[in-house]
């Protein structure tokens, strides 16, 4: 992947595989690493899952829907020092609260460290594709912070769907003024 | 951050638009968005797609959205288009430049860029 942004779009589309109807992605940014949390509240992975997803040479037919992402994304955290972590409960495990949260660490000022990207493409590609899911978006730097709520979008928007083409541009250009000031 | 009330101005001009959407038995643009699709560009594809059909007027007939893995990864990004009546028509290894193409010659006029399908997949 050229930019993290492509992973934390990727990481998300597993969150959208998993039935989820609300994904909150979080960056958090110091002078020397950035955080990445991806959280739903789909379906879940069983603790023996959560272990088989790390490893790519471990992928058997059923758990190919998970194939490269978690490798990848875990590789671009481990190349700069930092990790990943995955926390992950089954409707099973915990009727109310099930879910799965993927968190990346990575050290920003390390040479191996891939570049963030454009997270605002990222943005507006998964709600494009999946208006039906609330997604949760911020992005808390030094200088500031960035935000974008679906739901309080979708209070304003009534029935309107939030991939009509006029709200995508929206998204688009409240996200890029809110960049401008972080 | 730019006011909710532009939201609301959308809406209000969404009003009929809405109804006559649902009416309509479109065209269906999707785009191949698991791990092998996004490495290799499908994002900015899409998102020329969502801006092209606009561009052209066709928001209204054509809609864009994404699938998995579609099992031929060493094409991707790979784009499958359904019309009700006509067969599928899958593009590979697409770029922002060649979806401009597609939306122009086959979203608009019906002319499918076959140098650009599958079958014509070196």
């Amino acid at each position: 992947m050229k930019e993290l942004s492509l992973n934390i779009l990727d990481i998300t589309e597993n969150s959208v595989k998993a039935g989820a109807d609300l994904i909150h992605i979080t960056l958090t940014e110091t002078d020397e690493t950035l955080t990445v949390a991806i959280e739903d509240n789909g379906c879940g992975m069983t603790p023996e899952f959560v272990e088989q997803v790390k490893d790519p040479f471990c992928t058997s037919r059923t758990t190919r829907k998970v194939g490269l992402g978690i490798p990848l994304l875990t590789l671009a955290a481990r190349q700069t020092g930092g990790d990943v972590a995955i926390e992950s409960k089954t409707a099973e495990m915990d009727p109310v609260h099930h879910g799965t949260k993927t968190s990346g660490l990575f050290y920003k000022n390390h040479i191996d460290f891939t570049p963030l990207g454009n997270m605002i493409e990222t943005v507006c590609t998964l709600i494009q594709c999946n208006p039906h899911i609330d997604f949760e978006y911020t992005h808390t730097t030094p200088k500031g912070e960035v935000r974008l709520s679906t739901k309080q979008m979708r209070e304003v928007l009534g029935e309107v769907p939030l991939n009509t083409y006029e709200v995508i541009v929206w998204i688009r250009d409240d996200l890029t003024e809110q960049y401008q000031s972080v | 951050m730019k006011s909710l009330a532009e939201l609301a101005a959308i809406r209000e001009r969404m009003k009929d638009k809405v109804v006559l959407r649902e009416g309509v038995a479109g065209t269906r643009v999707v785009v191949g968005m698991a791990t092998c699709g996004i490495s290799a560009g499908a994002r900015p594809v899409l998102n020329t797609f969502v801006e092209e059909v606009n561009n052209e007027g066709l928001a209204d007939t054509v809609t864009v959205t994404q699938t998995g893995c579609i099992g031929i990864c060493q094409y991707e990004p790979v784009v499958e288009i359904f019309e009700a009546g006509k067969d599928k028509v899958t593009y590979v290894k697409m770029t922002p430049d060649k979806v401009k193409r597609v939306v122009a010659e086959h979203l608009k006029k019906g002319n499918i860029v076959s140098e650009y399908t599958i079958g014509n997949a070196q």
